[in-house]
């Protein structure tokens, strides 16, 4: 498939055809009750259950923030000028998300691959990132169950990098899967849905970052 | 008749000379499942009535094993000292009775209704997400399968369905049958989730034209609520299971009381799941006698709006009483008054449900068929239930109640005579066009009166249990501890297990029903004079359901095209201008031609496999873990790279000369 | 009964007498309110971010203490946050269902994890 402007195939949200009028579905606004797509009100659902989840794995590390082990704890340990670069990184990934959407919606599919891909790569920054600071406080003494402070810090962080993990994986299959032709239903629909789910993960870090590095002990 | 295309099954069209046409293929290699006939008809299907029919019977499976259980502890308890189990064998079976029924019984039993009923409900042909929804069905299916397996690898859970840490950690329960409660739950826990998420766009997305949500049936309503609880509820629940496996299977302390923890903290995060999961539980049922008090007292639902708007109200209210399941945790005054207080607001909008039931039959012409007589038993049940829940929201009472039996007479009331009956009720009333047949109502009759007898029987004295001070989760009681008089625990706890086995008798009359009905003739499409549009299709359903889409004016939709209204001014007078067939043949003559329906796929059980291999490399073996992974991430891409529904030249082309859809009346296939 | 019956639609328009006030599809509001931001926006919102998160940084060290800090902490992430959901995620433009169902969950997750904390005497000093 060339590399030329995205054409709108079908408009194949997952509803049946049952509601096929015999048209083409091209152009055509959601045949849904709501008029707004499916897979779209589907994953806004799923943040704002994912709200509680990691609401759930929050409230555990600020109840168990104190109880440490052996003087190990957010004053000894963090770097907030490393964190605080690696924060950037990720916001600027949802920048650059944001910028893979707007290109999708013009139908620059080149465009749209790049920034996905450059969200891809800030996101595996962050996430080297993540890894070094984990390996720096390990080697510092902060095991996994070393104190329950610990215990609740890694499961949060974890539970948060494992997030982005999946994102960049679905970020890359969406480039790969562009590259191929091999994308069903509406691209600009598709990345976008993504989108949201990147920039929650982001937001999720935004409220990490201030409750467990900047907000003292 | 519509005209439905599906792939061929064979390659060659022999003598044809039309175009071959083959199912497309993913990664080149996997043909996508055609079939429509045989066991790959249903292990590869996506059609949501096949998936409900599926999730019933299932459900239904796991109603027996856990009702066994129970057998099996009413034996125990029935005499003092008794042998029939040990301690831990006890522990492990009112275990495994609780998951069972609430996990494995009553959620997937209404989402067999939610599944099969809510498209047909709306005018749908499917839900929004087909492969989602049998994604959803294979992980409870291998779920429960999974949490199972643990009574023959080592013991099962033996915490409680509420698994309280630190007592569920692995210094106290060192068998790894906690671990495989939690990895099971978390497994059936994703298939509820993404069922809630699958539901709510259906719900809100594919509602035919015309049926704006305030002319929705009331069980579609009631079921939306219920995703929206599930939707919110399953996560808390997952971050509970999470810390327990990471305490148990990677040393985490987050329970353990040494390290500084709080054993409260899983309490929280328990009930916080747990309250709403109870109207989780009891809202299908609600909806189910909903449609069926109407239909068989021949009179709308008395105050429609009330009803939906009561059912978001228990739904939003239920998240914020979690902690009347602490009060005697040690919450503290403010806590605890806090808390008792919500509780009992959580009885208005319940009640008013109770008046809107009782007024529909008010006046109306009842026919008391089977699945009413299970509904106005729901009535009668549940405020039973309810009312001893009143006793509970009272804190002060409550500390005397609570791990006695009158709290478990207090929720197998409100579970077994509500969420129960009520599934019965939706059992009887629309296994005729489901199955096509009808259930015997004499069967139905005997099946209906043991359980009430039954459930009566064994519970109700577990309220006089209770008071006199039989704690809960005792494995055994003792002559010297019975009490004084004759009606001391010894008489009750023989009245209560005589109960259990009246109530037994009573499910198996209803495994009796379904056998002597299956030689049953073929039964009309609409033998109760319904009222909603699951009734304008044939008994059972076509597959794509709807000839033609119908178009919606009003609530109740089929029965106002069955009667008319020629009553003046205030007065109502119903007159039948059309039967129940004649509707049916109106929509079948104007049949849509060339439908599609999404198409079957084998990533869903794929998937849906994946997650036990999980589980048990979680608990076994890190190779298990990576073998496990490895098939998700195959599963998903395969799920990713295939259209829904399977292209346009998977389909059988149309007949020669055939080359835009017909301006006639669409042919028979 | 009707002879000019069509099945190229599927039925939505009227085909028979019973059908006669047949209503269009229920449709709820359009899915776009405002007008989107352009490319530019979004990179001046993200600056913007990013400054919010330096003051957040800088008030951390030259900053106030205590509950002051605190609040301000909060206040700059909570900023961040809805710019984010609403700017990013274009919740300000689409559908308020979307907004619906997020800020249920949103409000859920503070609202109830709150009071646990509260239970756990997390606020009290």
């Amino acid at each position: 498939m060339s590399d030329a402007t995205i054409t709108e195939t079908d408009d194949a949200v997952e509803i049946p055809h049952g509601y096929d009028d015999g048209s083409d579905h091209i152009g055509l606004p959601h045949h849904t009750s709501t008029g707004l797509s499916n897979t779209k009100l589907a994953m806004w659902l799923f943040l704002g259950s994912e709200c509680l989840l990691f609401g759930g794995l929050i409230s555990t590390y600020m109840l168990y923030r104190n109880r440490q082990a052996d003087q190990l704890g957010p004053d000894q340990l963090w770097d907030i000028p490393f964190t605080s670069a690696t924060s950037f990184v990720l916001l600027m990934s949802s920048l650059t998300m944001v910028m893979s959407v707007s290109a999708a919606k013009r139908k620059d599919e080149q465009r749209t691959k790049l920034w996905l891909t450059v969200t891809a790569l800030l996101g595996g920054l962050f996430l080297a990132g993540q890894v070094y600071e984990f390996t720096v406080f390990y080697r510092e003494g902060l095991g996994y169950t070393t104190s329950l402070f610990s215990s609740s810090f890694y499961t949060l962080t974890g539970f948060h990098g494992v997030h982005v993990a999946v994102g960049i994986i679905m970020l890359l299959s969406l480039v790969a899967m562009l590259a191929r032709g091999k994308l069903v239903g509406d691209k600009h629909e598709t990345v976008e849905m993504i989108g949201l789910y990147w920039h929650f993960v982001d937001v999720v870090w935004i409220v990490i970052f201030t409750l467990v590095y900047l907000i003292p002990a | 008749m519509a005209i439905i295309e599906r792939p061929t099954e064979t390659p060659a069209l022999a003598g044809s000379g039309a175009a071959v046409v083959t199912p497309s293929s993913s990664y080149g290699y996997f043909r996508r499942p055609v079939q429509t006939t045989g066991w790959r008809s249903w292990a590869f299907t996506v059609d949501h009535k096949k998936i409900g029919i599926m999730y019933g019977v299932v459900a239904m499976v796991f109603f027996f094993i856990g009702g066994f259980e129970a057998l099996l502890i009413r034996a125990q308890l029935a005499q003092a000292d008794g042998t029939i189990l040990s301690a831990d064998k006890y522990n492990q079976m009112f275990t495994m009775h609780a998951t069972t029924m609430v996990f494995l019984f009553v959620m997937p039993m209404a989402s067999a209704f939610a599944n099969y009923m809510m498209p047909l409900q709306i005018g749908a042909r499917d839900v929004a997400f087909p492969r989602l929804n049998a994604l959803s069905l294979w992980l409870f299916v291998f779920g429960g399968i999974f949490i199972n397996t643990s009574w023959i690898l080592g013991g099962a859970a033996d915490g409680g369905w509420f698994m309280y840490a630190p007592n569920s950690s692995v210094p106290f329960s060192p068998t790894n049958g906690v671990d495989f409660w939690v990895l099971g739950l978390l497994i059936t826990g994703v298939a509820s989730q993404v069922g809630a998420i699958n539901l709510i766009v259906t719900a809100l997305n594919m509602r035919a034209p015309g049926m704006n949500l305030m002319r929705m049936p009331i069980f579609t309503w009631m079921a939306l609520v219920v995703q929206f609880l599930l939707l919110f509820a399953i996560p808390v629940i997952t971050v509970a299971l999470f810390l327990l496996m990471f305490q148990r299977n990677f040393g985490a302390t987050f329970f353990s009381v040494e390290a500084g923890a709080d054993p409260l903290l899983w309490q929280h995060l328990f009930w916080l799941f747990g309250h709403p999961e109870v109207y989780i539980l009891v809202l299908p049922a609600f909806g189910i006698i909903s449609e069926v008090l109407p239909t068989f007292s021949r009179k709308p639902l008395f105050g429609y709006p009330f009803v939906v708007f009561s059912g978001a109200a228990i739904g939003f209210v239920g998240f914020g009483v979690w902690a009347h399941h602490m009060f005697a945790a040690g919450l503290g005054p403010i806590s605890v008054a806090v808390f008792s207080v919500a509780t009992m607001a959580i009885a208005v909008p319940t009640g008013v449900k109770i008046i809107n039931w009782t007024m529909t039959m008010w006046g109306g012409k009842l026919w008391f068929t089977t699945a009413m007589l299970f509904a106005v038993g729901l009535i009668v049940q549940f405020t039973i239930g309810g009312l001893s829940g009143v006793t509970h929201a009272v804190a002060p009472s409550d500390t005397q109640q609570t791990d006695t039996y009158y709290i478990v007479a207090h929720f197998h009331y409100v579970i077994f005579g509500g969420a129960v009956l009520g599934l019965f009720a939706g059992i009887y009333y629309w296994w005729p066009k489901v199955f096509g047949k009808m259930l015997s109502e004499r069967w139905g009759r005997w099946n209906f009166w043991f359980m009430i007898i039954g459930m009566n029987l064994t519970f109700g004295p577990m309220h006089i249990l209770g008071l006199q001070g039989q704690p809960r989760r005792m494995y055994i009681w003792t002559e010297a501890r019975a009490g004084e008089g004759y009606f001391d625990l010894a008489f009750w706890n023989l009245v209560s297990s005589i109960g259990s086995v009246v109530l037994a008798i009573g499910a198996l009359f209803f495994i009796i029903n379904v056998w002597v009905s299956r030689k049953h003739p073929p039964c009309p499409p609409d033998p109760w004079d319904a009222r909603s549009l699951e009734w304008i299709t044939t008994s059972p359903p076509k597959e794509h359901n709807f000839d033609r889409i119908p178009t919606v004016h009003t609530l109740d939709e089929f029965f106002h095209r069955k009667y008319e209204d020629v009553g003046e001014g205030d007065q109502h007078d119903y007159k039948q201008v059309a039967t129940g067939e004649e509707v049916i043949e109106l929509e079948e003559k104007y049949a849509e031609a060339h439908i599609h329906l999404p198409s079957p796929s084998y990533w869903p059980l794929i998937l849906a496999l994946s997650f036990p291999v999980l589980a048990y490399g979680v608990i076994y073996s890190t190779l298990l873990i990576v073998a496990g992974a490895a098939i998700a991430v195959l599963a998903l891409f395969g799920w990713a790279l295939e259209p829904p529904t399977a292209d346009d030249s998977d389909f059988d082309p149309p007949p020669p000369g055939d080359d835009e859809p017909s301006k006639e009346l669409a042919v028979s296939v | 009964m009707d002879t000019d019956a069509t099945i190229t639609d599927s039925g939505r328009t009227p085909t028979t007498a019973d059908d006669a006030h047949g209503e269009p599809p229920a449709h709820a509001e359009p899915a776009q309110r405002h007008k989107e931001p352009t490319d530019r926006q979004y990179i001046f919102i993200a600056l913007f971010l990013a400054v919010l998160t330096a003051i957040e940084i800088a008030a951390t060290e030259v900053g106030p203490d205590g509950p002051l800090l605190i609040v301000s902490l909060l206040v700059l992430m909570a900023v961040k946050f809805l710019f984010v959901i609403l700017f990013f995620m274009h919740l300000r433009f689409d559908s308020r269902l979307f907004s619906l169902v997020f800020y249920i969950g949103l409000g859920f997750a503070i609202g109830l994890y709150g009071v646990v904390l509260a239970t756990f005497h997390f606020f009290v000093s």
